[in-house]
C-alpha cells in the first residue's frame, strides 16, 4: 500500500509504517516508555528525513501515551500530582533543549551529539536496569523483596517537602521538577519521549512505588510530547500528519495489548526485557560512532 | 554591399544547415497527490532539417533538471576514533533533480569541454561551489554530493537512453522518483553533430502537489501553530478512541 507523505516528500509502504507503530505501541503500553527511541532511528533507517522522523515520532508518542494513561488511570496507576510537577519541569527542559539543538546545529555536530547521547544514556541505563532486575529475579524465589524501596539520599536532603500519596512518598517537589527538566531537554534533543530515562529515574532516584511508575511516566510523556509537537510545528515545520496518522493506527492498538500484558507479566522480567532492548539499541548506536558511516556527506539546506 | 552579401549568404547557409528541434514532453503537469509513487516522463520530438536530408548523423541529448537550491555539505571524518562532522562546503545552485539521456555514450558525441558547457553528465553539473578555495577539495565535495544524490535516485545518467528513429523522431524515458522536489523542471533537448551542438530547445514541466497534499503542506508552512494543534488533537483522539474501543471489547 503506497502512501505519499506530503511533508517528508516521498512515498512509503503504509503497512510497514503501521507495523512499526504497533511495535512501539506494545512497548509503550508494556513499559511506560514512549517508544520514540525505537521509532525515530527506524524511520530514519527507512529513508525518512531525520527532522521529519523526530518531529512526527514525538507526535505519535502523544497518541500512544493517551490510551496508556487512560488504561493506567483506571487502575489508579497514575500519580497526577507527581506527574504535574514533572510536566512543569519538562516544558522548561524542552525550551532549554531547543536552544541547545540550535547551538549544536550551528556548529554542525548535532547528529554526533545525538548519537553520543543515545549511547551514553541508553548504555548506562540499560546496564543499571539489567543488573537490578537480575538481582531481583535471583532473590525473588525466596522472600518478598518489595519493601526494599528507598529513594536516593540526595533527594531526601532537598528542602520543602510535599506528600505524593499515589507514589507513597514524602519528598521535595524539586526532585521531580529536576528530573522533568532533564527529560524535557532530552525530548527536544533526541526526538524521544524520554520514558526510558524517566522510568529508571522514578524507580531508582525518586523511589516511587512501582505500580504508579508506568502510568505517571506516560502521563508526563503525554504532555511533554504535546509541547514538543507544537514547538516543532512552529520551528522546524517537520511534523508530517500523514506519517503520524499511519504510526498512530499501529501504536494505539499496540498500546492496548501492551498495557494488558503489563498486568500479567512479572515486573522484574519486564524490566529485564526493556533493559535488553535498550542495550541492543545502545550497542548499535555505539558501533555507528566508530564504524565508517554509510554516508560520509550530509546535506543541510541553507 | 559586399559585407551585406556575405552576411546574407552566411544566414542562408546556416539556415540550410541547422535543423530545427521540435520537443515535446508527455506530461507538462506532474501532479503529486495521495498514492504518488513517482512517474515516468516521455521526452520526445522531431528533428526537422530544412534541407530535407534525413539527418542520419545526429545525436540527441536530453537533460531534465529540477529547481536549484543552495545547500551546505558536511563531511564526516574520523576524530579520535569517532566519526564527527569536520569540513563543510557550500554550493549555491544544486539542482534538486538531474537526469541526462543521450543516444550514444557522451564521450563519443562531444569532447569534455562541450560536455561541461552544456552539463552533459552528472560530473558536469554546475554546482557553483563557494567557501573552500582549494580546487582538489572542491572536487572531492562535488563528487561526494553527486554520489549522494545518485544513490537517492535524484541524479542519473542514461547514455543510450535516447532512441532515434529514421533520423527524425527521437524519444527518451526519464523516471521521476516519489521523493522529487516540487517546482518547475526544465527539459532541454540538444541535437549534436560532429561534436557540435547545432540546435537546442527547452520545454517545461511543472511538478506540484495538489489536493490534500497541497493543503497539508500549505497549512504546515503558514499556520504552524494551528497545524500543531490539529496534529496533537488527532493523536489524542485516536489514542482515546482506541482506549474506549478496547475497554468495550
Amino acid at each position: 500500500m503506497d502512501v505519499y507523505l506530503p511533508i517528508a516528500n516521498l512515498s512509503v509502504n503504509g503497512l510497514w509504517i503501521v507495523a512499526l507503530g504497533a511495535l512501539t505501541g506494545v512497548l509503550s503500553g508494556l513499559f511506560g516508555v514512549g517508544g520514540g527511541f525505537l521509532t525515530t532511528p527506524l524511520l530514519i533507517f527507512y529513508g525518512i528525513p531525520p527532522t521529519v522522523a523526530a518531529a512526527s515520532a514525538s507526535t505519535q508518542v502523544t497518541g500512544a501515551s493517551v490510551s496508556g494513561v487512560i488504561a493506567h488511570g483506571k487502575r489508579k496507576g497514575v500519580d497526577y500530582r507527581m506527574g504535574a510537577v514533572m510536566v512543569g519541569g519538562g516544558i522548561i527542559g524542552a525550551a532549554i533543549g531547543a536552544l541547545l539543538f540550535r547551538f549544536f546545529r550551528a556548529i554542525g555536530q548535532i547528529d554526533v551529539v545525538i548519537n553520543a547521547l543515545y549511547v551514553v544514556l541508553l548504555g548506562s541505563i540499560g546496564i543499571l536496569m539489567a543488573r537490578e532486575s537480575l538481582q531481583l529475579l535471583r532473590k525473588s524465589s525466596g522472600t518478598k523483596q518489595a519493601a526494599r524501596r528507598r529513594h536516593h539520599p540526595l533527594v531526601a536532603n532537598l528542602p520543602w517537602r510535599w506528600r505524593f500519596y499515589g507514589s507513597g512518598l514524602y519528598i521535595s517537589p524539586l526532585a521531580p521538577l529536576i528530573v522533568g527538566i532533564a527529560v524535557g531537554i532530552l525530548t527536544m534533543l533526541m526526538g524521544v519521549g524520554g520514558g526510558f530515562i524517566l522510568v529508571p529515574a522514578m524507580l531508582y532516584i525518586l523511589g516511587m512505588s512501582a505500580n504508579v511508575v508506568v502510568g505517571t511516566s506516560l502521563f508526563n510523556i503525554l504532555f511533554v510530547t504535546i509541547a514538543t509537537t507544537i514547538m516543532h510545528s512552529l520551528t522546524t515545520r517537520a511534523v508530517d500528519i500523514v506519517l503520524v496518522g499511519l504510526l498512530l493506527i499501529g501504536s494505539v492498538t499496540g498500546a492496548q495489548f501492551g498495557s494488558q500484558l503489563a498486568v500479567k507479566a512479572k515486573p522484574e522480567v519486564l524490566r529485564l526485557v526493556l533493559a535488553s532492548i535498550v542495550l541492543l539499541i545502545a550497542f548499535r548506536m555505539f558501533l555507528g560512532l566508530f564504524y565508517q558511516p554509510d554516508e560520509i556527506y550530509t546535506v543541510y539546506p541553507l | 554591399m559586399r559585407a551585406l552579401l556575405l552576411l546574407f549568404a552566411a544566414l542562408m547557409l546556416s539556415g540550410q544547415r541547422d535543423p530545427v528541434l521540435v520537443p515535446e514532453v508527455s506530461q507538462h503537469d506532474v501532479q503529486v497527490r495521495q498514492g504518488f509513487t513517482g512517474t515516468e516522463l516521455l521526452l520526445f520530438g522531431a528533428v526537422l532539417d530544412p534541407a530535407g536530408r534525413a539527418g542520419q548523423d545526429y545525436d540527441i541529448v536530453v537533460v531534465l533538471k529540477g529547481p536549484s537550491e543552495p545547500i551546505r555539505l558536511r563531511e564526516k571524518e574520523r576524530f579520535a576514533g569517532v566519526w564527527v562532522n569536520a569540513d563543510s562546503n557550500d554550493f549555491r545552485s544544486v539542482p534538486s533533480y538531474f537526469a541526462v539521456a543521450s543516444s550514444r555514450p557522451i564521450e563519443e558525441i562531444v569532447d569534455a569541454k562541450t560536455a561541461a558547457i552544456y552539463e552533459f553528465g552528472t560530473g558536469y553539473i554546475q554546482l557553483s561551489p563557494s567557501g573552500s578555495i582549494n580546487p582538489e577539495e572542491q572536487e572531492r565535495f562535488s563528487l561526494g554530493l553527486v554520489d549522494l544524490k545518485r544513490r537517492q535516485g535524484l541524479y542519473k545518467e542514461d547514455f543510450g537512453g535516447v532512441q532515434i528513429s529514421e533520423g527524425v523522431l527521437y524519444q527518451a524515458r526519464i523516471s521521476l522518483p516519489s521523493n522529487v522536489t516540487t517546482g518547475t523542471y526544465s527539459a532541454e533537448t540538444f541535437a549534436v553533430t560532429r561534436g557540435r551542438v547545432i540546435a537546442s530547445a527547452v520545454a517545461e514541466v511543472e511538478v506540484r502537489k495538489v489536493g490534500f497534499e497541497r493543503f497539508v503542506e500549505l497549512s504546515a508552512n503558514q499556520y504552524g501553530l494551528l497545524y500543531g494543534f490539529v496534529a496533537v488533537m488527532l493523536s489524542v483522539l485516536m489514542g482515546w478512541g482506541a482506549g474506549r474501543l478496547f475497554a468495550r471489547l
